[in-house]
C-alpha cells in the first residue's frame, strides 16, 4: 500500500495548466492549509516552552506515547500472523473476516467506544467474565490500548497483507521443496521480504493511535497521567486553556509530519 | 485487484493526516454532534436568515427540559423554529466566544455568562436568573459498589466519576465535597479521599449520568435534574447545608439577528408555564 499514486511516465505537459485546473485546487489547499496556518500563527504568539513543559501537557505527551507503542507491538505481533493467513490461504469465511478487520477504517470512533464499553465494560457482554479473573478494564491504561489497537491495527494488517502478496510464490515453493516449515518460510523469507510493507503499516498504525480521540474518550474516559492522551487533553484545553492545546497540537503536528515523511522515504527509496 | 488497492491508498492519504490534526479541528463539530438536535454552525448561520427562527445554546443539564420548552414555545408562536445546541457550558462559551452564531445562551453557572459579558458578546441588561439546581449522588440500578452514604463515597476501593472541574457541575462537585470535609463527622481530609476515587473527569454532566446508567463506575455527582431524567437510577441526597445551588442565567447574545423573538422566549422561560416545566425535570425555581 503506497500513499503516492502510480505515475506513468510521462513528458511533462508544455505550458501551463488552465485557471480550470488551478482554481478549484487552490479551494482545497486552502480549506486544508489555513487552519493549519492559523495553528502555526497561534503558536507563535504563546509561551511555547511553559506549556509544554506543564504538567499536564508532559504526562499527557508521555502516555500518548506510551500506549500507542505499546499499541503497535501488539499489533505487529497479533497482525502480521493474520495479513499473512489472509494473503496465503483461502478459507470458509475468508471474505467475512476480511471485511470485519477493515471495519474500523470506516467506522466513527465514539462507535468504536460504545461497542468497546459494551463488549468489556463493566456491565459488558464480558464484563462478568473478566471480573471473575480481577480485571476491570474502563477507566484503565489498558483501556487506551484497546481502544487504539482497535481502530488502528487495520492499517497495519492491509498494509502487510499487500506485501505478503507481492512476493512471487515460486520462491514460497522453492523453500518448501528444501523441506522448509510454513513457520521457517514466514519467519525467513516472507517477514524479510515485505518488511517495507509492515513498516509502512507499523508508522500507519502508529499515527492512528497517536491521534485516537473518540473511542478513548468513550471507553477510558478522562483522568490526568492515565488516560488523557494527548488529543483528549487538546480537547479538554480547549475549553480551558487554550495555550495547552494549541502547543500540543502542534507537538501531534511535527509527529504527523514526520510519519507522513518517513512514509514517503520509504516508497521513493529503490527496492 | 491493483486498481483497488490504489483507490484505497488514496482513501487513506486522506484519513491519515486527518487522524492527529483532525483532534484540534474537529473540536467544535465533536460537540456539536453529541447534542440531540446536531445544530452546526454553519446550518445555524444559514437558517438564520429566517426571521422566525432562534439558535439556543444551553448547558447540557438543560437538555430535557428545554427540549420540552422549545417544543411548547414553537406550538404556541406559530412559524418559530428554534434550534437547540446542548454541551457543557464552558464549551458552549468557548464556541460563542469563536464566533458561533447563536441568538440565546443558558448557562449552568455564573462565571461563564460573566465573561461573555465581559467581552461584550452577550447583552448584559437581557440577563436573567431562570433557574436554580442542586447536586445528588446517582448510582447504577444494582449499586455495584452497595454505596448507601455519603461517607461510603471515600471508601478505597470506590469508582467514582464527576464532571471535569472546567465544567460547572464539576466544579460545584468539588465544592460540595470541600463543604462536607468542613464537617467533623466527615473528616477534614474527606474530599481529597473522594477525589482520588475519581476514575474519569467527563467533559460534560450528561456524560456522567451515561456512565453509571452503563454501570461503569460506582457512583457519580450530578444535578438533582440530571437524577429525575434518569428515574432508573438510585440516589443519595446531599443534606442541604453541604449542597451547592447552582444558579442558571439565561442572556441574549449581541450579534443576535432577532434580538426581540430572543426575549420572546427568554420571558416564556421565566413565565408561570416555563417554570413549571423547568420544575417538572427537576429544577427550582429561580427566586428560591
Amino acid at each position: 500500500m503506497k500513499i503516492s499514486t502510480f505515475q506513468m511516465k510521462r513528458n511533462p505537459r508544455s505550458g501551463r495548466p488552465g485557471w480550470e485546473f488551478i482554481l478549484p485546487s487552490l479551494v482545497l489547499v486552502c480549506l486544508i492549509g489555513l487552519p493549519i496556518l492559523a495553528l502555526i500563527w497561534r503558536s507563535t504568539g504563546i509561551k511555547f516552552f511553559d506549556y509544554a513543559l506543564s504538567e499536564s501537557a508532559v504526562s499527557a505527551l508521555k502516555l500518548s506515547l506510551l500506549t500507542s507503542m505499546v499499541c503497535v507491538i501488539i499489533t505487529l505481533l497479533t497482525g502480521t500472523p493474520l495479513a499473512y493467513l489472509l494473503a496465503h490461504w483461502n478459507f470458509r469465511g475468508k471474505a467475512f473476516l476480511d471485511v470485519l478487520v477493515h471495519l474500523p477504517i470506516v467506522l466513527p470512533p465514539s462507535l468504536a467506544g460504545i461497542a468497546l464499553l459494551l463488549a468489556f465494560g463493566r456491565e459488558g457482554l464480558f464484563g462478568p467474565w473478566l471480573d471473575s479473573l480481577g480485571i476491570s478494564l474502563p477507566f484503565t491504561t489498558a483501556a487506551v490500548v484497546i481502544a487504539q489497537i482497535f481502530v488502528s491495527a487495520p492499517f497495519l494488517v492491509l498494509s502487510a497483507r499487500i506485501g505478503f502478496a507481492a512476493i512471487d510464490p515460486q520462491l514460497e515453493e522453492a523453500a518448501n521443496v528444501e523441506g522448509a516449515s510454513n513457520w521457517h518460510i514466514f519467519q525467513h523469507i516472507m517477514v524479510p521480504m515485505a518488511s517495507r510493507a509492515i513498516l509502512t503499516g507499523v508508522i500507519l498504525t502508529w499515527a492512528r493511535a497517536l491521534g485516537e480521540f473518540g473511542a478513548t474518550l468513550l471507553f477510558a474516559g478522562n483522568l490526568e497521567g492515565k488516560t488523557q492522551t494527548m488529543p483528549l487533553a487538546i480537547y479538554v484545553g480547549f475549553e480551558q486553556d487554550l495555550g495547552i492545546a494549541i502547543v500540543l497540537s502542534i507537538v501531534l503536528l511535527i509527529v504527523s509530519l514526520i510519519l507522513l515523511t518517513l512514509l514517503r522515504k520509504l516508497e521513493f527509496r529503490p527496492q | 485487484m491493483h486498481k483497488s488497492w490504489t483507490i484505497l491508498s488514496i482513501i487513506l492519504v486522506i484519513v491519515l493526516p486527518s487522524c492527529s490534526i483532525s483532534s484540534v479541528t474537529s473540536v467544535p463539530s465533536s460537540n456539536t454532534a453529541r447534542t440531540t438536535t446536531p445544530t452546526t454552525q454553519r446550518s445555524s448561520t444559514v437558517e438564520r436568515i429566517s426571521p422566525s427562527s432562534l439558535t439556543i445554546f444551553a448547558a447540557a443539564s438543560l437538555t430535557g427540559a428545554f427540549q420540552e420548552l422549545a417544543a411548547n414555545f414553537e406550538a404556541s408562536h406559530p412559524g418559530v423554529s428554534l434550534h437547540l445546541n446542548f454541551a457543557g457550558s464552558q464549551i458552549l462559551r468557548t464556541q460563542i466566544a469563536h464566533g458561533a452564531a447563536a441568538d440565546i445562551f443558558a448557562s449552568a453557572d455564573q462565571t461563564n455568562m460573566d465573561q461573555l459579558a465581559a467581552d461584550g458578546q452577550v447583552i448584559s441588561e437581557s440577563i436573567v436568573q431562570f433557574a436554580t439546581n442542586k447536586l445528588v449522588i446517582i448510582l447504577p440500578r444494582d449499586n455495584p459498589g452497595k454505596v448507601s452514604t455519603l461517607t461510603d463515597l471515600a471508601r478505597p476501593d470506590l469508582k467514582l466519576v464527576l464532571a471535569d472541574a472546567t465544567v460547572p457541575a464539576g466544579k460545584y462537585a468539588r465544592q460540595m465535597l470541600q463543604n462536607l470535609a468542613t464537617d467533623p463527622s466527615y473528616g477534614a481530609d474527606f474530599s481529597a479521599k473522594v477525589l482520588a476515587n475519581v476514575v474519569s473527569n467527563e467533559t460534560d454532566v450528561k456524560q456522567v449520568v451515561a456512565k453509571i446508567e452503563l454501570g461503569e463506575a460506582d457512583a457519580g455527582i450530578v444535578y438533582t435534574s440530571d437524577a429525575v431524567a434518569a428515574p432508573e437510577l438510585g440516589t443519595i441526597p446531599i443534606p442541604a447545608p453541604f449542597n451547592v445551588i447552582a444558579m442558571y442565567p439565561i442572556a441574549v447574545l449581541t450579534d443576535s439577528s432577532n434580538k426581540s423573538l430572543a426575549e420572546t422566549f427568554i420571558m416564556f422561560v421565566i413565565s408561570e408555564a416555563g417554570q413549571s416545566v423547568l420544575k417538572k425535570w427537576g429544577f427550582t425555581g429561580a427566586g428560591q
